[in-house]
């Protein structure tokens, strides 16, 4: 990193992403946008019942369509790929049922794929769809989770014994004392909604498998390729080498384009059963019934408090409804292990016990979802100590900073286990507070409500898991990679190409990787080359989630281009006839290390080494491809920190609420781009801000989605939207050379909280208060008695 | 059965015919029949703004139009107004703001704020909000849009 530090470096600066270019003109190449000769569509049959058993498949009609090529049942599929469970060996006694590409023998969810239709395009596929006949016997729906267990709810199934499918318990200190010893007890119930991702480019994929060399490669709007490539060889008994996945532009994912999806699984069998391209894009309403939902919790929480403020302890029960499968291969359990654990890890208080039960529904399966159980668990918290701070009449800053882990503190390890290197949190509050005007701003609101204007201020201090080590998936027994590789190869003309296992949705992960590798390595940022998301020619790696592309993916590039440089400096040695410690590398020419003076151009190294290596010493062999890895080893994640306050009005009357501005403030180490982690934060914000306010999955008692299409789901769009301030603390991370850790979901983490608090302020005047989100206009005037 | 119909049309300024199902949407006739994959289906019901082209000069929903309403009609897409340079400005202005991530929103984003300048050149940030309410964006939060949009209309203001 000394080579950072001297200010040759593009670490620090917010250089333009130069692959907008092609974006902007219209230009991308997503999923959909590729077409292969002799390609086919599949559309599928999905369930129109929560709960059913299929009596009876007729397809007749279907398959004597015009266009419609094969129609397939789940039956059919079975023996071409083999089923999944979706648990995880580390959660102990967690267990869920076997999932296919096509649900054999009844549905479990409304919307579950039942039988495929193949046909020359995906209308006269959607036409087929409309002429397959299923016989259905509708059996009772589990949509209630608080009713899930009950000995009298019908079990999903059967073969499981009933419809648990992970819990857990925590137990840090003594709660049960801290609670006695308590001048006040704070009890609340927090109702937290389902939603979902709503990726603007729907989940997509074309899958391509050649009988004669019987090698499959899927072009794949996803995240995570190396992880589908296993998956895929696995199920459909393909050796791992002959099966390619191929993401090119993606469409956004926020974790939504991270599992394995029945519909996805059953279009690559569709392609190796017919020999034939298959694709399948989803449309929105099969995306709204089909893609992962997120967050559906009941949380109880109990405070202990001392009359100054002093948090002693805490207990919470959380309930967490996942619809009928554990999603695989990740688990659909990790969301409420993070909630329960995350919790209380702002705060030095040692008494805290929890208690997870996640349970099975027939409802859309649920699983990760940007910033997994984080804008739960800090909602809870820090709705919590708002309301102790109110009750008590105290200052809701002071009682944060009285109880926070402070810098002395460091390392520290959480009530939970979780091991923090060091985080900023009362210099992120601090200059939260300054960037703010925070106290103007109480003065202003206190002003406004003698003339009915009620507005509310809301903190949420959160932490954030990134960088996450083998430890998260790997020791479960899932085949998803924490480590990435970083290959970079001179090419003749001295420029570099560089190839990396993370991957690139729109966060910049190639702009990132090309900042890091040119200040390595000592040349301009436009003449590296990167490329990502290809399993047949990137180095092994996970992809991206968690917040891992900078942590994991920026440290593997900055040891590869370091690595690089030495062997390039060996090489302009050779042929200089010198030592590789007596020159350098800078912008791009090979120079005196001590006066700087240009010696040699890198494109006329690359013309020596490749085509007149036998100027070179005999002994002396160039190595100018070079690949190097990283994994995490010394922390199981790296936190990051920050806080965020919400600025709102809410018209009493109507139960409306109006976002007037939002500030966040975080710490994710050193920071590569700074623009980029700027609208990383600020678009994971709107989107916690959808959370809070507007994003809800509504199903009826049959379990039928009644908020399926975009009229009904309301997404933030731009005029309801506020302006975002977004300001930084940086501890780099003393683990890694770089210092990077991840930024990608700090913001989803904390906006939720900070809108039900800064609600619950504009409410205080009446003594009223929310604890459920969606925070509806209904829910408003119900809190407000108006209702 | 046959259904078919004859349509004649200008796409982008090239004069293009073509037999048509009178159910095809304009976007999929011009992503899956003319290979222009520039405009994006984003909900297929006219409310995300990813299929955002221009007919006749005004802006339009490709998902809520059938091509065979296009007849005659003079149709322009983000490689027609990315290929004479009339939005390059506009562009410019997204890419120093980092105003697009994945991007899929951008065409749209691009078509309806060109719009919105033209007929308000000096439109104000909440007007320009207001105005692109229509597209959804997951990414960016929408506040570096709305940045690249007012930069763009202070310098042809300039200009």
């Amino acid at each position: 990193m000394s080579r950072i530090e001297k200010g040759r470096s593009y670490i620090g600066e917010s250089v333009v992403r130069p692959q907008t270019a092609r974006l902007l003109a219209g230009r991308g190449v997503f999923t959909d946008d590729v077409v292969l000769p002799r390609m086919l569509h599949v559309a599928f049959v999905r369930s129109p019942h929560a709960h059913a058993r299929m009596l009876s498949i007729d397809s007749t009609e279907a398959r004597t369509l015009p266009g419609v090529v094969a129609v397939v049942t789940g039956e059919e599929m079975a023996p071409v790929c083999s089923g999944w469970v979706g648990t995880l060996a580390h959660f102990q006694g967690m267990k869920s049922a076997m999932q296919r590409p096509l649900a054999v023998g009844k549905a479990s969810w409304q919307g579950e794929p039942v039988a495929a239709v193949v046909a020359e395009s995906r209308a006269i596929a959607e036409d087929g769809v409309s002429r397959v006949r299923v016989e259905w016997e509708p059996l009772p729906a589990v949509t209630d989770p608080e009713t899930a267990l009950d000995p009298s709810t019908p079990v999903i199934h059967p073969e499981l014994g009933d419809n648990l499918a992970f819990k857990l318990e925590l137990k840090s200190g003594d709660a049960d004392a801290a609670f006695k010893s308590a001048d006040a007890v704070l009890t609340e119930t927090f109702t937290m909604g389902r939603h979902t991702g709503v990726t603007l480019e729907a989940r997509a994929i074309l899958a391509d498998f050649d009988p004669s060399e019987r090698r499959l490669t899927v072009y794949h709007s996803f995240q995570s390729p190396n992880m589908m490539q296993d998956i895929l060889a696995r199920h459909l008994g393909l050796p791992e080498q002959d099966v390619r996945v191929i993401c090119k532009d993606v469409g956004g994912s926020f974790g939504i384009k991270v599992h394995i999806y029945p519909d996805e699984m059953a279009t690559c069998t569709l392609s190796v059963m017919l020999g034939r391209p298959v694709k399948f894009t989803a449309d929105r309403l099969e995306s709204f019934v089909s893609d992962i939902h997120a967050r559906e919790h009941r949380v109880k929480a109990e405070l202990a408090v001392k009359r100054d403020g002093t948090i002693l302890g805490m207990r919470v029960d959380d309930l967490s409804g996942i619809g009928p499968y554990s999603v695989y291969p990740r688990t659909s359990a990790v969301e409420g292990n993070q909630t329960i654990r995350l919790t209380p890890g702002v705060y030095r208080f040692r008494d805290y016990s929890a208690r997870l039960s996640v349970v099975f529904q027939n409802k859309t399966p649920m699983c990760q979802y940007r910033a997994v159980g984080h804008p739960i668990a800090f909602a809870v918290m820090e709705a919590m100590v708002d309301r102790a701070a109110r009750e008590l009449n105290l200052d809701p800053v002071e009682v944060r900073r009285k109880n926070y882990v402070t810098a002395e503190m460091y390392p520290h390890t959480s009530q939970t286990g979780y091991f923090f290197e060091r985080l900023s949190h009362e210099e992120a509050l601090d200059k939260l507070l300054e960037i703010s005007d925070y106290r103007a701003l109480c003065a202003e609101r206190d002003a406004r409500r003698a003339h009915r204007v009620y507005r509310g201020l809301g903190l949420c201090a959160f932490i954030e898991l990134t960088t996450p080590g083998p430890a998260f998936y790997g020791v479960g027994g899932a085949r998803i990679s924490s480590q990435d590789g970083c290959t970079i190869k001179l090419e003749p003309s001295g420029k570099l190409t560089c190839m990396t296992g993370v991957t690139e949705q729109g966060q910049g992960t190639d702009t990132m990787i090309a900042q890091v590798v040119a200040s390595a390595v000592g040349v301009a940022m436009e003449d590296v080359r990167v490329l990502t998301g290809d399993t047949m020619v990137s180095p092994y790696g996970g992809g991206t989630w968690a917040s891992r592309g900078a942590g994991i993916g920026g440290e593997a590039a900055l040891q590869t281009g370091k690595a690089i440089r030495a062997n390039i400096l060996k090489v302009a040695a050779a042929i200089l006839q010198c030592e590789p410690e007596d020159l350098d590398i800078r912008l791009g020419k090979i120079v005196d290390a001590l006066t700087g003076e240009v010696r040699l151009d890198l494109a006329e190294l690359g013309r020596v080494a490749y085509f007149r290596p036998d100027t070179l010493p005999k002994d002396f062999q160039s190595e100018l491809t070079v690949t190097r890895h990283y994994v995490p080893r010394h922390q199981g994640f790296a936190f990051t920190n920050g806080i965020q306050l919400s600025h709102v009005e809410v018209d009493v009357e109507t139960g409306f609420v109006r976002l007037l501005k939002h500030w966040c403030v975080e710490d994710c180490g050193r920071i590569i781009n700074p623009r980029l982690v700027d609208e990383q934060i600020r678009g994971a914000i709107v989107q916690g801000i959808g959370a809070a306010l507007y994003e809800h999955l509504v199903y009826d008692e049959q379990g039928q989605l009644l908020t399926g299409t975009m009229m009904d789901y309301l997404v933030p769009m731009a005029a309801e939207m506020p302006e975002i301030v977004v300001g930084h603390v940086e501890t780099p991370t003393a683990y890694a050379e770089g210092g990077f850790k991840g930024a990608g979901e700090a913001g989803t983490a904390g906006a939720p909280g900070a809108v039900l608090n800064a609600v619950n302020d504009a409410l205080a005047p009446f003594g009223a208060r929310v604890t459920s989100q969606p925070i509806t206009p209904e829910v408003v005037l119900k809190a407000l008695g108006a209702l | 059965m046959d259904l078919a119909i004859q349509i004649s049309l200008t796409v982008n300024g090239v004069a293009v015919s073509r037999r048509v199902e009178p159910r095809q949407s304009l976007v999929d006739f011009l992503r899956y029949g003319l290979e222009l994959t520039g405009s994006h289906v984003g909900c297929e019901h006219g409310v995300c703004g990813a299929c955002t082209v221009r007919v006749d000069g005004a802006i339009a929903r490709g998902c809520l139009m059938l091509a065979v309403q296009c007849d005659g009609c003079r149709v322009e897409t983000i490689e027609g107004v990315a290929g004479t340079g009339e939005v390059f400005d506009l562009q410019q202005a997204f890419a120093q703001e980092n105003a697009l991530q994945c991007g899929f929103c951008t065409p749209g984003m691009l078509l309806t704020a060109q719009d919105l300048l033209a007929r308000k050149p000096a439109a104000s940030a909440q007007e320009i909000r207001e105005a692109l309410s229509g597209n959804y964006c997951r990414c960016t939060g929408y506040h570096a849009i709305v940045e690249a949009v007012r930069k763009t209309a202070e310098a042809r203001g300039r200009a």
